[in-house]
């Protein structure tokens, strides 16, 4: 809070550098750093400098720069009217950062209080000290500065980020609440008000007629999107109930907007000479402003969209682009004063889908942490004006009954609102909403800045009780934001309102749910039901068509099979750069060995940023950023990463997830060929079988895939007529199967062997590449003999997936033989360090497990274990179960016979075409032998699982 | 089973099914309509592949699982009556339903009977335990082709290890049902059929 507060005082120091030196009496370095760059004479005369500025408060530099202080060349110049507004405006940012940092330091504290509570109270504070030293509020929060900047970008996250599916699927409820909702609290609440102004409970000093109070029920009726956004965030409740409140707290922009411009306009002509066309000319307004500002949203996010399919070549424009589009989009439903919340809403939402196809990974990262950040900053800044706002006692005129009264109308209208068009949706919604959501539904109206720029925005000549309105909304806005946000958290606690928790689902419920939803899918299909989903295929079928074709590059749209096979290709290219990089790195003579121990972690990414600037072009960092390396890692994550970018979507229910601060990596669309061509194999085998009368196959466990489950099914079952026509779908895998090959082609390029990294129980079945897989790196026999061992405790093994880890075995290969010993003892000892006790070790089957699906990042830790284990080849009983469950361990090991040293030349990429049974990827399975434990240390560290 | 033959609903059938399973009047005949244009051969019952004509069904990763389980065991053809009764799982469990008299049996819709559906399409031996090959074809099934079979095989590891509390290496329905017990099952596993 100190820092905050001379922090404040800084940036107020143009306009109050009298102040400046008063408080900064108390505030000791203050004073010393500011006028460190003015002269010494001014800093030694502190007295001076008020008596100046106190004469002249605005154009300060003057102070420094002045003549006064004698002529001459001065060394330093006090240029404070040059930097002023960028510089006052840089630190205020400053402030709302620190103030975010500080406040996310206590973690009890935050989960007690929302951070939006604690902002304006921040607010409140700044703006009492501004008060008290300058005499006069200096900042609040400006109408324009709002509408233009800040609120733009946190309407720009939440639209570009909104779950689209989730959202149109409860669409028909957001749009009701929306409209219906809206406007039925801003009539009631605004003849309620005029009603009670009659009886005269509302002073009379108010000057408000009927078109006062409908004026101020209209822009204080509207739930606001920025206080729904920072209290629900922090409550997670379910994810339909927060996408019910936050998507009505968008779209009843369009209403809150007209309502607003067509009270305004009556207000100005006067109540009398409102004819009834105007409100038949205020219904079309709605319409235009609303379709309007959706349509422009939407074609500015097709502009988008287009224009991204030929950033090829430019890619750091991308996220640019999307940035100016999108700001765009909003800025010209501001020119032509439709909806612009609708119009950016509508364009994020939009334009989502191409642009994640069309830009490149890198640039969908730096999109989604500008965004983030943008909005999380313009977040804290609203709300710390918002409380700074409120100390101007000259802005407000304080009457109780009407701020009592509008508190409580505004509360009992929502209740009722919601209760009666929850009554009449239920009808139609399959997950009715019960009292319970109605509740929060009803306790979630917040209204917020938006409300109070608009009253700010009033006309005080026009509407006369001006300043007793920005009073009552200014309370109502405190009051929503800070006792319901401070209370909603209980609340809902205490109503076990069903929450989005943060418990990850565990893996079966993962695979599990998602079955679910593909047996749901193909009852419906089944049953005929054609509603919602029978429109919403009419619409994918579109955009499959023509949409996509249009909008997205060739190169994505095209090849489907491309983005599956897109992680791969990340993933092999890194390895060539690593490849390359060996060299690169053994002359830059980086400390390696240092590397083992977890805090040198910034060598590592130190190692990647050396390659990334030797131009190797290529994305090393997947998702770096999104991981904290020092952090523990979870041995269920990869489980999880894997899921969920590999399981087929359904088409509804799918997992939804909308947060600012979190970022979900987005999945496209292939799959649908992908299970069409697999049931279209599968039944045209049993087709097959039943017609050659074929009897079944050899069933050995290697074959077993999912298709004979159905084989042995239709083999019992003769079949009439194979309705499908089955030429087709025969010849697409064959393509895919192609596509397979070019692909392994590729891998030969670059010279990547596949090696494996099991042999089979018996030990002749060395790995036969060995030399081969150290070919990969180039730098042979430099591999200690028996770092696998070491290598397989070190605590970075954790993080499966993480490419800089990657990196740092890659380069633990190419370090200088008189390194080599240095190694050694540091992997010794590392290794007493990390043997028994430690819980999770690597020798945990499941972590095994999790090391075998981060795989190909770690190529060359395959390599060193096959160098490293020659003496001593692996069992595959590292596989084995803490029971020692024995027909497990021989599936397993069944499995693992499977998995033969390949070299991609040796596989001719159409021998796995027809069988289906014997289909591989020809993926590396260059994979980390560091994982696997040798036998000697097996029984030590075996534990009981955890589960 | 009477309705074999016949094309048309006779009310008597109407009024068994609804007590069957619970569906309303109107649902039964909308239903049936949707049967009868699925029927193309128009002998009253459903084959294979009538179910297979259905396009959407073809690009559904569990799809001919789903067809499957429409099919009474060693029967390839299914009538009205079996397709409602398959259909009934998919209710939604009505809130007056839940305090009905509960001597007249689970309804189909019962969360129960939901996730035995669901074990059912895993379990295809019908040996009431889910093992880690049966796991792993709906894995397969329903996973991309870039994910390996090895990673896969992790991942049943995982799904069986979790799930497993009797060390039989294989989900009962009961370790089904309770590595499930978190999960809104009477939600998830409904849909809203038209009234």
């Amino acid at each position: 809070m100190l820092i905050c507060t001379w922090l404040l005082l800084v940036c107020s120091v143009g306009e109050t550098a009298a102040d400046l030196y008063v408080k900064g009496a108390s505030v000791p370095p203050e004073p010393s750093r500011t006028p460190s760059r003015s002269s010494p004479e001014e800093y030694g005369n502190p007295g001076s400098a008020v008596a100046r500025s106190a004469e002249a408060p605005a154009p300060t530099a003057e102070d420094g720069a002045s003549p006064r202080h004698g002529g001459g060349y001065r060394i330093v110049q006090w240029e404070w009217s040059y930097v002023q507004t960028p510089y006052i405006i840089a630190l205020w940012l400053l402030v709302a950062s620190v103030a975010k940092i500080l406040f996310h330091f206590s973690q009890r504290f935050t989960t007690l209080v929302p951070e939006s509570c604690v902002l304006i109270l921040l607010g409140l504070v700044l703006g009492g000290i501004v008060l008290f030293a300058s005499k006069k509020q200096l900042y609040q929060l400006d109408p324009g500065l709002f509408f233009l900047f800040l609120l733009p970008t946190i309407v720009g996250d939440a639209g570009y980020f909104m779950p689209a599916r989730l959202f149109f699927d409860n669409l028909g409820a957001i749009l009701m609440y929306a409209v219906v909702g809206t406007l039925w609290n801003a009539f009631c609440t605004g003849f309620c008000l005029y009603g009670v102004k009659l009886a005269g409970v509302i002073d009379d000093r108010v000057e408000a007629g009927l078109m006062d109070f409908l004026l101020f029920g209209a822009l204080i009726s509207a739930v606001d999107p920025v206080a729904v956004i920072a209290v629900f965030e922090e409550v997670h409740v379910n994810e339909m109930l927060f996408i019910i409140v936050f998507g009505e707290s968008l779209l009843n922009d369009a209403v809150t907007v007209v309502l607003y411009k067509v009270y305004i306009s009556f207000v100005e002509v006067g109540p009398g000479n409102v004819h009834t066309a105007d409100y038949f000319k205020g219904v079309v307004s709605f319409l235009v402003v609303s379709l309007g500002g959706t349509l422009v949203g939407l074609v500015f996010a097709m502009i988008l969209a287009f224009v991204t399919r030929f950033t090829k070549r430019v890619r750091i424009m991308e996220p640019l682009l999307v940035f100016l589009l999108v700001y765009l989009a909003y800025l010209t439903a501001e020119l032509f004063s439709l909806s612009a919340i609708l119009s950016m809403t509508f364009c994020g939402l939009g334009c989502n889908k191409y642009v994640e196809a069309n830009i490149s990974q890198k640039s969908r990262t730096t999109v989604k942490y500008t965004m983030k950040t943008l909005a999380s900053i313009a977040e804290t800044i609203i709300f710390i004006f918002l409380g700074i706002s409120a100390v101007d006692k000259s802005k407000w005129a304080w009457d109780t009954g009407l701020i009592v009264c509008t508190l409580i109308f505004i509360f009992v209208f929502r209740a009722i609102g919601v209760a009666g068009q929850t009554w009449i949706l239920n009808k139609f919604r399959l997950v009715p909403l019960d009292k319970i959501d109605q509740v929060v539904m009803s306790y979630g109206g917040l209204r917020g800045a938006v409300a109070f720029a608009l009253v700010v925005l009033l006309d005080g000549g026009q509407v006369k009780a001006k300043d007793y309105f920005v009073a009552a909304t200014i309370v109502v806005v405190f009051f929503t934001v800070m006792f319901q946000g401070l209370t909603i958290k209980p609340l809902v606690t205490w109503l076990k309102v069903p929450r989005s928790t943060n418990r990850k689902p565990t893996v079966n419920e993962e695979i599990h749910e998602r079955a679910f939803d593909h047996i749901l899918a193909a009852v419906e299909d089944i049953a005929g039901l054609n509603g919602y989903h029978h429109w919403r295929d009419k619409w994918e079928h579109f955009d499959r068509n023509y949409l996509s074709k249009m909008l997205m590059r060739k190169s994505v749209y095209g090849k489907s099979e491309l983005w599956e096979a897109c992680q791969k290709i990340n993933i092999r290219d890194a390895i060539s750069v690593i490849d390359q990089g060996g060299n690169v790195l053994t002359s830059a003579r980086l400390s390696l060995p240092s590397m083992v121990s977890r805090a040198s972690f910034p060598e590592v990414t130190n190692v990647t940023n050396y390659l990334r600037e030797n131009g190797s072009g290529v994305c090393l960092d997947l998702q770096a950023i999104d991981t904290n390396p020092g952090a523990k890692v979870e041995e269920e994550t990869e489980t999880h990463r894997v899921l969920a970018g590999n399981l087929y979507k359904p088409r509804r229910r799918y997992q939804a997830h909308y947060s600012r601060h979190f970022m979900t990596v987005r999945d496209q669309e292939r799959q649908e060929r992908e299970v069409f061509q697999r049931n279209m194999r599968s039944r045209l085998e049993s087709f097959k079988s039943t017609q050659y009368k074929r009897h079944k196959k050899d069933r050995s466990q290697k074959k077993r895939k999912g298709s004979d489950a159905k084989e042995q099914d239709a083999n019992d079952k003769p079949r009439r007529n194979v309705s499908w026509h089955d030429k087709d779908p025969v010849v697409v895998p064959l393509e895919s199967e192609e596509e397979m090959g070019e692909h392994s082609e590729k891998e030969e390029d670059v010279g990547i062997v596949f090696v494996a990294r099991k042999t089979s129980e018996t030990p002749k079945e060395r790995p036969s590449s060995v030399s081969a897989a150290l070919e990969v790196c180039q730098s042979p026999s430099v591999a200690p003999p028996s770092p696998t061992c070491g290598e397989k405790n070190l605590p970075w093994k954790g993080g499966v997936g993480v490419l800089p880890p990657c990196v740092s075995v890659e380069a633990t290969k190419i370090i200088p033989v008189d390194l080599q010993q240095a190694w050694n003892q540091s992997i010794s000892s590392l290794e007493s360090l990390s043997s028994p006790p430690v819980p999770q070790e690597p020798q945990h089957p499941r972590v095994s497990a999790l090391s075998r699906l981060g795989g190909p990042l770690r190529p060359a830790a395959a390599g060193q274990g096959g160098s490293g284990t020659g003496p001593t080849p692996l069992t595959s009983r590292q596989f084995q179960f803490p029971g020692g469950k024995e027909e497990e361990e021989s599936a397993l090991s069944l499995h693992l016979q499977e998995v033969q040293p390949l070299m991609s030349s040796m596989r001719p990429p159409s021998s796995t075409t027809q069988i289906p049974g014997k289909r591989r990827n020809p993926r590396m399975y260059l994979r980390s032998l560091v994982t696997t434990p040798p036998s000697a240390r097996e029984p030590k560290s075996r534990g009981p699982t955890q589960l | 089973m009477g309705s074999r033959a016949s094309s048309l609903l006779r009310e008597e059938d109407i009024e068994e099914i609804k007590k069957e399973t619970g569906f309303s009047h109107s649902q039964i005949t909308r239903l049936y309509s949707r049967f009868h244009s699925l029927d193309k051969g128009e002998n009253g019952a459903l084959s294979r592949e009538d179910f297979q004509r259905i396009p959407e069904l073809a690009i559904n990763p569990l799809g001919d699982r789903i067809i499957n389980a429409f099919f009474p065991e060693g029967e390839d053809q299914v009538n009205f009556r079996g397709f409602m009764r398959t259909l009934a799982h998919f209710r939604p469990v009505e809130d007056n339903e839940k305090n009905k008299d509960p001597n007249s049996g689970e309804p189909l819709n019962s969360r129960n009977n939901k996730l035995l559906f669901a074990f059912r399409l895993y379990d295809l031996d019908r040996d009431d335990k889910i093992s880690r090959d049966e796991l792993l074809q709906v894995l397969r099934m329903m996973v991309g082709v870039n994910i390996s079979d090895e990673q896969l095989g992790s991942i049943a590891d995982r799904t069986i290890q979790e799930a497993d509390t009797n060390g039989d290496m294989s989900i009962s329905f009961s370790e089904f049902i309770k590595v499930l017990e978190k999960v809104d099952v009477e939600q998830k596993m409904s849909i809203r059929f038209l009234h």
